[in-house]
């Protein structure tokens, strides 16, 4: 039997009967269509939570006090187990490294802000004019902290959004005088919104100079330092300076943490990336039930054609050719599942991007292919019992049926 | 005369069910010359139709031999005997048994399609085979758009396209009205004039007697085996001793 024909009989054979063949098309495409919709959101999520870290500033590195490796021994260690905090002039010294663009300490802490009887929690963070660059960050309203000495600063505050909305509503909040713990400041500029983030959400936070918050908070440590190296290639260079520097002024201890954002990246890439993969697998389960249901479909078709097999055997059929009869509607069930399975996940992702534009939902293409390429293998494969059991039908009684 | 085109000897075919044994066919020997236009008759279960599935190789004999054309056909393999049946032997069933989503024209060209002929080739000879059953205006009506004998005329058209030596109809007029089996045993008649040897399995006295030779069985043996009057056996086809 030539290819061209078998292709024809088995189209003809799968049309002949619509709804077992719309059925079982459906059931395929419905695993292929869940493989690449899952994958799709497991990947989305991955990538959004990618974005949400680069939205915190790129080349950025961030030295943390205390250490997280294992060391050999050092003598600073004899003397004492603490490690050293970070400091104001830990900070400054960081803006001699070459390979370092902008330096932004950070104290952080938590206070009350009142202003004309209202009141409320804040999240304090004292720093410099650094940080709005540093932490890609934009003003709504009015300036950022002025530079200036880091070890002084006027009482000047800049605030989030939700907190301008709380205690000003439409009122004019520039200029305004507010109490932060026992101290005041004017207020000289308005973040603008960016709604839920990963990290701190900075729509709720008090920004005032470093000096001042430590002040405040009775304290000379800093809570973080972040660090912007010149570019992509220099965050390496920056963070050995950056540990090398710290551990020079410690007495040559390593007692901080330096974490670059890639590395933070990559472990939640890993991470999500792992997910996806689960996520996968669990789609693919829905894809060998449809194999399943494939065999099952296949064996009462054979039933169902007995009479016809008988026929064909009669006619001068061949086992091969009864046999590949029935595989290629397999294959050609598989395949038209997988393909309307294929536009189906993809046109429920791309409704799920119209529907949360933040959110890109798109299915990778290692799922894709691996999805479709499981539905045609399982396809084949379940098709080959019911294949085996028509071609080596016997004649005579499969003509008796009717 | 011609050559013997079937010959059998000693074939037995048992059936088993369950624990008794049905001896279906028992020590049959029978020659068939090219050309001839045969009878089998008997009563329901007589082993008529066991017969015809074991001479079209749609069965195996349990023993005996069975020559086709001078070629011991017994030992082949199933797919050698596919290949057979496709080249030589054209079926013609009682229930038509034409394949109900192809249209008149795709089951008459099924056996080519599964011998692998070239499409430009089937479709002139569909064309031809159309004309000559006069079924040109059905040709892309499908079984059940058809009339019992119009459907029995495909089967015919079907059976013969590729120029088989042998056609086998088992109760080809069992399904049809009087006059329509008359036209179709015209048309299976026509075949043998053309050279074709026939044979039909019938329990209809009246057709049998048309054939030149009967042969008449009960209980999967051969009872008689008589030409027409008038008739003569042709002797080249003497059973092996």
């Amino acid at each position: 039997m030539r290819a061209a024909d078998l292709i024809r009989f088995a189209r003809d054979a799968a049309t002949g009967n619509p709804l077992r063949t719309g059925l079982l098309i459906l059931a395929m495409a419905i695993g292929v269509a869940a493989v690449v919709v899952l994958t799709a959101l497991a990947d989305g999520a991955r990538r959004y939570v990618l974005n949400q870290f680069s939205a915190i500033g790129s080349n950025l590195v961030i030295v943390l006090p205390g250490r997280s490796q294992t060391g050999g021994f050092n003598p600073g260690n004899a003397i004492t187990s603490t490690p050293r905090d970070l400091t104001i002039d830990d900070a400054q010294a960081l803006r001699r490294a070459s390979a370092v663009h902008r330096v932004a300490p950070l104290a952080v802490g938590t206070s009350e802000i009142s202003v004309g009887g209202r009141l409320r929690e804040v999240m304090v963070a004292g720093t410099t004019a650094d940080f709005i660059a540093v932490r890609r960050l934009t003003l709504a309203q009015g300036r950022f902290l002025p530079p200036g000495d880091w070890r002084r600063g006027a009482s000047e505050a800049v605030i989030g959004a939700r907190i301008r909305d709380e205690l000003f509503g439409r009122d004019e909040a520039l200029g305004q005088l507010v109490r932060v713990g026992d101290r005041r400041f004017r207020i000289v500029g308005v973040l603008a919104a960016t709604g839920q983030g990963l990290g701190m959400n900075t729509d709720e936070l008090v920004i005032v100079p470093v000096a001042l918050a430590q002040a405040m908070f009775n304290s000379n440590t800093l809570f973080r330092i972040l660090v912007e190296a010149n570019s992509r290639e220099a965050i390496a260079p920056a963070k050995a300076q950056v540990s090398e520097i710290i551990r020079l002024r410690h007495e040559g201890e390593e007692d901080v943490t330096v974490i670059t954002q890639d590395a933070v990246l990559a472990t939640f890439d890993r991470l999500l990336g792992t997910l996806t993969v689960a996520v996968a697998g669990i789609a693919a389960i829905s894809l060998a039930v449809a194999g399943i249901l494939v065999m099952n479909v296949m064996l009462v078709s054979v039933t169902q054609r007995t009479a016809e097999i008988g026929l064909l055997k009669a006619l001068g059929a061949t086992r091969a050719t009864i046999r590949n009869a029935f595989l290629t509607e397999a294959a050609m069930l598989s395949v038209a599942g997988a393909l309307l399975g294929f536009a189906l996940g993809h046109a429920a992702a791309a409704l799920i991007r119209q529907l949360y534009p933040a959110f890109p939902a798109l299915p990778p293409d290692w799922a894709v292919l691996a999805g479709v390429a499981t539905a045609l293998v399982t396809g084949l494969a379940f098709g080959v019992l019911p294949a085996r059991r028509a071609a080596l039908l016997d004649p005579v009684q499969s003509l008796a049926r009717r | 005369m011609t050559a013997p085109l079937i010959e059998l000897s000693r074939i037995e075919r048992v059936f088993h069910l369950g624990d008794s044994q049905v001896h279906a066919l028992q020590s049959i020997d029978l020659c068939i010359a090219a050309g001839e236009y045969v009878a089998v008759m008997g009563p329901s279960g007589s082993g008529k139709s066991t017969l015809l599935n074991l001479i079209g190789l749609l069965d195996r004999p349990d023993s005996g031999s069975y020559r086709l054309a001078g070629r011991d056909v017994t030992t082949l393999s199933a797919d050698e005997q596919a290949r057979v049946r496709s080249e030589r032997i054209g079926f013609v069933f009682q229930s038509f048994h034409l394949v109900p989503r192809l249209t008149a024209a795709e089951n008459i060209a099924l056996p080519m399609v599964l011998a692998g002929i070239p499409p430009a080739q089937r479709g002139e000879r569909v064309r031809q085979a159309l004309r000559d059953y006069g079924l040109e205006n059905r040709a892309d009506h499908r079984p059940d758009q058809l009339s019992g004998g119009q459907r029995q005329r495909v089967a015919i058209a079907r059976a013969t396209i590729m120029q088989p030596a042998l056609v086998l109809a088992d109760e080809p007029t069992g399904n049809l009205d009087r006059t329509t089996g008359e036209d179709v045993m015209r048309l299976l008649e026509d075949l043998n004039r053309g050279g074709v040897t026939l044979i039909v399995v019938t329990h209809d006295g009246a057709l049998g007697a048309r054939a030149r030779r009967q042969l008449l069985m009960a209980d999967g043996s051969l009872q008689q085996d008589r030409p027409r009057s008038g008739g003569t056996r042709s002797e080249t086809c003497a059973l092996p001793t």
